[in-house]
């Protein structure tokens, strides 16, 4: 590749984004390739209105709301799950959402709701569970749907010229339940090369080396090199599962605003489970936080050195957006490996 | 948030599997992935075995760790 050439590479994927800054990948490439994180951590992208939401209806009499760990420190508007936590709301970490119907055997009287977040990689298993809790007809179990689909992001991003991205590093796991299909539609449209690529220093390099040589060679194509699990086809029981029971809704992303059709909401056949129609909770969308530069972050436009509260207000201990809450958080990340 | 594990399926009883995760054995549900049997090596993520790891690369895997086990017998 001629040295004038310069590229720049997104990775999408909160686990890439640690591996990366963990491996140091970024300081040993040459100059002409700039690697940039993307809205890869689901947690990250939950926007401040639903986390307040999700506060409001945990700290409802009669709930127990359950959800991944990585979601309970997320500031909204008012405070975090934890914080409701430690005034008497009854919130609970739970390894896997099937977890959440032994809690609602258990307590028959209370309504457990699971507090739902995640891209295609966890959004199906919610939607086993949900099918599972119809099957044993479990009545005192409900979900918030907060699940975001990946592509419609990555479909604003690769059109933005603002952002000016040359290709993108994909998401393994992601990628399992998806396949490749999804990708095509990106890379021949927008001519973004997509390469799959696993979660170790080598798989990442590897993925690094495809997406330059196929942006060299003009290759607009899809390209997996994760094969150990991803299928072209990926997994398609998962999606059959999640699509049985939501489907495809405009949903607003942290920091970057509404993308059409990157959420999911219940089909009528599931409507009992969903914990926004069983709650009704009506919340003002809170004023954007000032100086917090998370939504460029998220975006790929801004690194979080250009934040003027990065290190100084907002650091992992007492974290101001969610980049820097998140364990995979763009922010977090930098603030752990980057000096 | 997308972490998964790979881990070996033990037993299988309906939609529910033992696995092993190296040692640590865990319960996890067969929900979304279909043709499974006792043996395969899965991919476990919140509690759901969501891929099949590729039997090649999991003998490649286990054929690597067997010979960095023969690396230390030889030390002795």
């Amino acid at each position: 590749m001629s040295s004038n050439i310069k590229i720049k590479l997104m990775e999408v994927c909160g686990t890439h984004t640690m591996a990366i800054a963990r491996s140091g990948i970024k300081k040993l490439l040459p100059e002409s390739i700039e690697l940039i994180s993307g809205p890869g951590c689901p947690v990250c992208v939950t926007p401040q209105h639903d986390i307040d939401k999700a506060i409001a209806v945990a700290k409802l009499e009669d709930v127990i709301m359950t959800t991944f760990g990585d979601m309970i420190r997320v500031p909204g508007s008012r405070g975090t799950l934890s914080e409701a936590k430690m005034h008497g709301a009854d919130v609970r970490v739970v390894y896997s959402c099937m977890d959440t119907l032994t809690i609602a055997k258990k307590n028959p009287k209370k309504k457990i709701v699971f507090m739902g977040v995640g891209f295609e990689t966890t959004s199906p298993t919610i939607a086993a569970t949900i099918k599972e809790a119809k099957r044993q007809g479990i009545k005192n179990f409900f979900v918030l749907s907060n699940f975001k689909c990946l592509f419609p992001a990555l479909e604003t991003i690769a059109s933005s010229k603002k952002i000016g991205v040359d290709g993108f590093i994909c998401p393994g796991h992601v990628s399992v339940i998806t396949g490749t299909h999804a990708y095509e539609a990106v890379a021949r449209r927008y001519k973004k090369p997509c390469v799959i690529t696993g979660f170790e220093d080598m798989d990442i390099l590897k993925g690094i080396k495809r997406l330059a040589e196929k942006i060299r060679d003009n290759s607009y194509n899809v390209e997996v090199e994760y094969k150990r699990v991803v299928k072209k086809n990926g997994n398609p029981k998962a999606r059959n599962v999640l699509n049985a029971v939501f489907k495809p809704h405009d949903s607003d992303w942290r920091g970057i605003g509404e993308i059409k059709k990157s959420g999911l909401v219940f089909r009528k056949e599931y409507r009992d489970f969903d914990a926004d129609r069983e709650f009704n909770i009506k919340i003002p969308k809170p004023a954007p936080q000032k100086g917090c530069l998370c939504g460029e972050v998220l975006q790929g436009i801004k690194s979080p050195k250009d934040c003027k509260l990065f290190r100084k207000a907002c650091t992992p201990k007492r974290p101001i957006g969610p980049c820097m809450v998140s364990a995979e958080g763009t922010c977090a990340a930098y603030y752990k490996y980057e000096s | 948030m997308c972490l998964a594990t790979p881990a070996k399926i033990k037993s299988i009883n309906k939609l529910k599997a033992i696995v092993d995760f190296g040692g640590v054995t865990k319960e996890i549900s067969l929900g979304v992935l279909s043709n499974v049997k006792k043996g395969d090596y899965v991919l476990i993520h919140a509690g759901f075995a969501i891929g099949k790891v590729k039997q090649q690369e999991a003998k490649d895997i286990k054929n690597a760790l067997k010979e960095l086990e023969d690396v230390f017998k030889y030390k002795d």
